[in-house]
């Protein structure tokens, strides 16, 4: 194992995958710029700055991936996502369905978002749920250095294109990573970060260090709670959500982004759907409020779940069952 | 008049007689109860001209108004057809219908129907090209029209071509209407000849009704870029002869305008010159359009035979193999 940053770990998996096949070319404003080893290693034809376009990026990547290339572009902050939506919505999600598979679009989008850094909306939006919606894309949230690495180098080499959204609050936040020569996390795996069986707290980034901090607090008041990071948001790893809910009977999802239709809507779902007949107690969910992300950063704090809500939310979940059985006792 | 007879000048009257042909049979299956289409009636010549100067070796994206590009280059309208119908038997298997439809096997690749699309798609195919992900020295042409001039796409792809150096041809069809509004409306008059040369391109502004000129336009600029790598822009100025989508009445639609370019069809002007010059007979004509329809009654059998989809298939072909629900 060696200890590195997030960054760290990205720029690895950038290099690793050059190295490894000639036909992945890195695009995005100030990629040359930023990481003059690639150019040296690589050559400035498959790592190129670009204008300050996300459309013309985005359409580019497309244009490119269908054509034999596999390019990784970095579109800096996710809010400029929606400059390139045309390109990776209705281009790169619908064109392999709508030409019945003649094409694919293996190509990897980049881009940074998340509180943490004061930057205010126009920087900081959790659009991942956007992109789950949308069909043909696979969407991926790592929260680990191990697995920024595993899986940017899953998502290059997939034959489909992959949202690849890093949290800017993780950036600089280290961890282990295996030293083995070719660390790749396959998409679609949920990882279990913490076993329990009295509630299922399920999130994934940086909310994933909430909820271990919040299954810490309530290990020490008896509480034993299962921690699953979901690592891939689309596909979604539906089995390893339903196991846990299967044992513990509670679910709290936990989500920086805002709730309405979100990734935690569809958890919710999911329980209601497939393990109603195991619930102990309604779900919970702890998102984002339907809000811009301010700036100051008291607000931009004040719209984060914490490990303290995670933890007075378990403990009503409980606290219900408790009444509950106490109800029926009497009667 | 056999086809191995023929000089270029009449492979194009008939590739245009044959793409009026299926367009006006797409009218009828409208009429119907068909899902109506985007036809190209009137830019006929546009599309002959420009996909004669291209090789097998190079690579054409474009648009909802695409008929006249894939028949041009070589589509089968019997297909085409199962295609617009929904039928299995489509380039596409039926699942883009008229407006996306694309054949990677005739080079015809990444048709969007978002205007503008096209052309963000266009820079990334010629950069693989460039980077020889294609044969060698096959070139990009990109078929839009004066509607995408108006996206701020339109620039972005340009600017990108030149910094890059692309071996991409824009070829604006500047047909005047922007779904139901005038292009007067919308641009100053010359501006997208203006708005390209600003970017660096070479451009040429060329009477998009005559065939015999788009093709000598669009020879020297394919050959231009294929000897430098450079970007080249063609204007082809011509005129939507028909509404936005079928139906569409037209009321909107200036007469006189109308009539004055009625006038001035590709198809009867091409007709007329090689009449002219006595290398068309008046017999020679009416076998051609006999040949033309002939093609067009077998095609419309062979779609209308084409089966429907299985719906147990819906969901096939979202994702890659590898993918977790393809």
């Amino acid at each position: 194992m060696t200890r590195m940053t997030t960054e760290q770990a990205i720029h690895q998996a950038l290099a690793e995958e050059m190295q490894r096949d000639e036909r992945v070319l890195l695009m995005g404003e100030g990629v040359a710029t930023k990481r003059p080893d690639l150019v040296q290693d690589f050559g400035a034809t498959r790592v190129r700055n670009t204008p300050l376009a996300e459309a013309i990026i985005a359409g580019t990547a497309v244009g490119a991936a269908a054509s034999g290339l596999r390019p990784v572009i970095d579109l800096l902050f996710a809010p400029f996502l929606t400059y390139a939506m045309d390109a990776l919505v209705n281009s790169a999600g619908k064109l392999r369905y709508l030409s019945g598979g003649q094409f694919e679009f293996p190509l990897v989008a980049m881009s940074m978002t998340g509180s943490g850094w004061c930057v205010g909306a126009q920087h900081n939006h959790n659009l991942e749920a956007m992109f789950a919606h949308a069909p043909g894309l696979k969407v991926v949230m790592p929260s680990t250095a191990a697995d920024f690495k595993g899986l940017l180098k899953a998502a290059i080499r997939d034959d489909n294109p992959v949202v690849f959204f890093t949290d800017l609050g993780l950036l600089h936040q280290e961890g282990e990573v295996p030293d083995e020569a070719d660390h790749v996390v396959p998409l679609g795996l949920a990882a279990v970060r913490r076993v329990g069986a009295d509630v299922t707290l399920v999130s994934y980034a940086k909310t994933v260090g909430v909820c271990l901090q919040a299954a810490e607090q309530l290990q020490a008041q008896g509480i034993a709670a299962e921690v699953i990071d979901l690592r891939t948001l689309k596909p979604l790893d539906e089995t390893t959500v339903l196991r846990s809910l299967r044992k513990t009977g509670r679910l709290v999802v936990v989500t920086e982004a805002s709730g309405l239709c979100g990734m935690a809507a569809e958890l919710a779902a999911l329980a209601a759907t497939r393990a109603f007949d195991v619930l102990r107690a309604p779900v919970v969910r702890l998102t984002g409020p339907d809000a811009p992300g301010a700036s100051s950063w008291v607000l931009e704090q004040a719209a984060l779940p914490t490990a303290e809500a995670v933890v007075e939310a378990v403990r009503g979940m409980l606290g219900e069952v408790a009444v509950g059985c106490e109800a029926l006792a009497a009667s | 008049m056999s086809a191995a007879g023929m000089t270029d000048a009449l492979r194009r009257l008939e590739a245009m007689l044959l793409i009026r042909a299926y367009e006006e049979k797409l009218v009828e299956f409208q009429r119907g109860g068909a899902p109506g289409t985007c036809t190209s009636v009137g830019q006929e010549a546009c599309a002959v001209g420009v996909v004669g100067a291209l090789e097998s070796r190079d690579r054409i994206l474009t648009n909802h108004r695409s008929a006249a590009h894939l028949i041009a280059r070589g589509a089968d309208p019997g297909r085409l057809m199962a295609e617009v119908l929904g039928r299995i038997d489509g380039y596409c298997g039926g699942r883009s219908g008229s407006l996306h439809i694309s054949a990677k096997e005739l080079g015809v690749v990444l048709t969007s129907t978002i205007v503008g699309g096209e052309l963000s798609m266009a820079p990334g195919v010629a950069l693989a090209q460039k980077m020889g992900q294609g044969e060698p020295g096959g070139i990009v042409a990109v078929f839009f029209g004066d509607g995408a001039a108006c996206e701020g796409i339109f620039h972005e792809a340009l600017n990108l071509a030149v910094q890059w150096q692309l071996p991409l041809l824009f070829v604006c069809e500047n047909n005047d209407w922007q779904a139901f509004v005038h292009r007067r409306e919308t641009m100053p008059d010359n501006a997208i000849a203006d708005w390209a040369a600003g970017h660096g391109l070479p451009v040429a502004t060329v009477d998009g009704n005559d065939v015999e000129a788009v093709h000598a336009a669009a020879r020297e600029a394919v050959a231009a870029i294929r000897a430098d790598g450079q970007p080249r822009f063609l204007e082809l100025v011509t005129y939507r002869l028909r509404g936005h989508f079928e139906p569409d009445d037209q009321a909107y639609v200036d007469a006189d305008e109308l009539a004055r370019w009625q006038a001035r069809d590709p198809l009867q002007g091409q007709a007329d010159r090689l009449l002219a010059q006595g290398s068309l007979g008046a017999a020679d004509l009416v076998q051609l359009r006999d040949r033309v329809a002939a093609r067009i009654e077998a095609a419309a059998r062979f779609a209308q035979a084409s089966a429907w989809p299985d719906p147990h298939t819906l969901t096939h072909h979202v994702y890659a193999e590898q993918g977790a629900r393809s």
